[in-house]
């Protein structure tokens, strides 16, 4: 009975951090640029796809996924410069218009170059499974969670510890401000993107070995991130990381007590929950429009 | 003759011209399909405009509305034998009174929020269908019979481009009608500043429930037609892609502009069937295409170009 709980428990966390690493990535560039980057699920495909693509070549594990989060990152300054860039004045919807045509432009070209097949990476160690208090742990799980932690941890020094990462603090609270202050501000927006993608691609390899990668794997992982950070509270980093690991948990509780049918709909019900009672999110301050 | 000079009136009566005169140059019945489903995403992105375009509230779920709106005539007429009509009908009801409900909390979200809260109700009743397997077919999709009304059946592609057509007019004259009324001027003022309409005295909530109901009831309309010319149904219909599409087509042809939404539908429907002669550049073409006109033309092909055409006549 507790065995199985915990069962679910293990899962949730793992499916839940992937979201959260995806979440993170929207929640980098919607601070920096008040843009919903609806093309953040293609960056945890590239990631997964890239990685598949350069071990196909021949090349180890390691320099495959350096190349593959290389490969997302250029794409990801690429997709700032190109195409967010230009419109950056444009109004919501059309910014949304724009990242969704990016995203189905990156799966067109994915579906291009690669294949439309299911690939398998294999377990960055071994695949035999943890006993843990009666439940089994993937390695790959345990690899999941401590690349996590090292990114959260990662991020949040950069944030607060280095000058690049506080410009870009400075500029989501005031973008004016931060360039009188002499921030190159449309450089920080080009770093958001770059990051976000970071976290992307990681989030994609990390989860590959899990479940099978292919083209159209960013479109669920995308909206189950964009829930995870609306949920904590757009813009709000650990409220992101939070969202994230409550949508795991609870997709992983309902798929193992209740239905696994409607698995892929929890996540949407908690935000549609949540949203009605709480409009600006879990954790999001009250907001006050300015007449 | 005054009622004439009106822009709107003129437009309609294009509109109307056009509609009437198509059917000489479509040489077959490929042509009729096609424009007969560029007739069908009119009427939904008609209504959507209102929603989008007039009220500046964003809605990434409509397709929801629209599957509903076909899997209510499916199931009522393939298996429980209603009347296509009465279903069609029912069908509107029932979506309108579902809308109703869901409009007061997500009609409070703004912005991303409400980006985020109308994506995912229209994804949970994407989902639902794809579920509910014994009722809808599931992902398989479920075959639907012919529209009829009293024995009555538009039996071949020319009678369906003139109910279709009909329609669409008749929808753009609500939405023309709803928009030059006093509803349609607090509707306006909702989208310039909410707080600025309050204090005017415009019931703000109100009317967002109002228009956010009109345009589901408008995609539910147009669904259960949808789904009696095509003959059959699969979830798709609901999906976030579909609703994706839908805010495209209004976005592209012009927010704030009934004819906007005509076009936009037009030419998003056409595209894709352009589009097959480049086969595996499908995608990657439909995406820049979405991404260029986005970047370059913001407010749409309609306005883009009358401001253009305005000013070579001056």
């Amino acid at each position: 009975m507790f065995a199985e709980f915990l069962q679910f428990l293990f899962s949730g966390i793992t499916v839940g951090a992937i979201y959260a690493l995806v979440g993170l990535g929207f929640a980098i560039i919607y601070n920096a640029s008040n843009v919903i980057n609806f093309a953040q699920g293609e960056f945890v495909m590239l990631g997964g796809m890239g990685t598949v693509f350069f071990i196909g070549l021949g090349l180890p594990m390691p320099l495959a996924v350096l190349l593959a989060v290389s490969l997302t990152v250029i794409v990801g300054f690429g997709l700032e410069r190109f195409a967010v860039e230009p419109a950056r004045d444009a109004p919501i919807v059309t910014l949304i218009i724009i990242t969704i045509g990016a995203s189905i432009f990156l799966r067109g070209a994915a579906q291009l170059v690669w294949d439309r097949n299911f690939h398998s990476v294999a377990s960055f160690s071994g695949s035999d499974p943890i006993m843990i208090g009666g439940a089994s742990i993937l390695p790959q799980s345990l690899w999941i969670l401590g690349c996590t932690v090292v990114i959260v941890i990662a991020l949040h020094m950069f944030f607060n510890h280095s000058m690049t990462g506080k410009s870009i603090i400075a500029t989501s609270h005031n973008p004016l401000a931060a360039k009188l202050m002499g921030i190159n501000t449309s450089m920080v927006l080009l770093m958001s993107f770059g990051l976000s993608a970071l976290l992307g691609a990681s989030a994609g390899i990390l989860i590959a070995p899990i479940s099978l990668t292919y083209t159209g794997v960013g479109i669920m992982l995308g909206l189950k991130g964009f829930c995870a950070a609306v949920l904590g509270g757009l813009g709000k980093p650990m409220g992101a990381i939070a969202g994230g690991l409550l949508v795991g948990i609870s997709e992983a509780m309902t798929a193992g007590y209740i239905s696994s049918a409607y698995k892929d709909a929890v996540a949407f019900i908690i935000i549609l929950a949540v949203l009605f009672l709480m409009p600006n999110g879990l954790f999001g301050g009250r907001g006050t429009e300015r007449v | 003759m005054n009622a004439l000079s009106k822009p709107e009136t003129g437009g309609i009566l294009s509109l109307a011209l056009v509609i009437a005169i198509l059917p000489a140059f479509l040489p077959n019945s490929f042509y009729f399909d096609v424009v007969i489903l560029v007739g069908i995403n009119a009427i939904v992105c008609v209504g959507l405009n209102l929603l989008i375009g007039y009220t500046g509230q964003i809605s990434l779920g409509h397709a929801g509305f629209f599957g509903l709106g076909a899997y209510f005539s499916g199931i009522l007429v393939s298996i429980h034998g209603w009347p296509p009509l009465v279903a069609l009908i029912a069908g509107a009801v029932f979506v309108g009174v579902l809308a109703y409900i869901l409009a007061r909390p997500v009609m409070k979200l703004r912005g991303h929020y409400l980006a985020m809260g109308t994506l995912g109700m229209g994804i949970v009743i994407s989902i639902v269908l794809n579920q509910e397997g014994d009722l809808t077919g599931g992902p398989d999709g479920m075959p639907v019979d012919a529209f009829s009304v009293f024995g009555w059946e538009p039996g071949n592609e020319l009678t369906w481009y003139w109910m279709v057509g009909g329609l669409l007019l008749i929808a753009v004259w609500l939405a023309l009608n709803l928009i030059n009324s006093p509803v349609g001027r607090a509707l306006r003022a909702v989208h310039g500043s909410e707080v600025a309409a309050s204090v005017a005295g415009v019931d703000v909530a109100r009317y967002k429930s109002l228009v956010f109901v009109v345009s589901a009831v408008f995609a539910s309309v147009a669904g259960s037609l949808f789904a009696h010319y095509s003959g059959f149904l699969t979830p798709s219909e609901a999906d976030f892609f579909h609703s994706i599409e839908l805010v495209t087509m209004v976005v592209l042809g012009g927010m704030a502009s009934v004819f906007g939404a005509v076009v936009g539908a037009a030419v998003l429907t056409l595209l894709p069937q352009l589009l097959t002669v480049f086969h595996d550049y499908e995608m990657l073409v439909f995406g820049a295409a979405m991404m260029i006109t986005m970047i370059f033309m913001r407010r749409g092909l309609v306005p883009t170009l009358q401001s253009a055409f305005n000013r070579w006549r001056k």
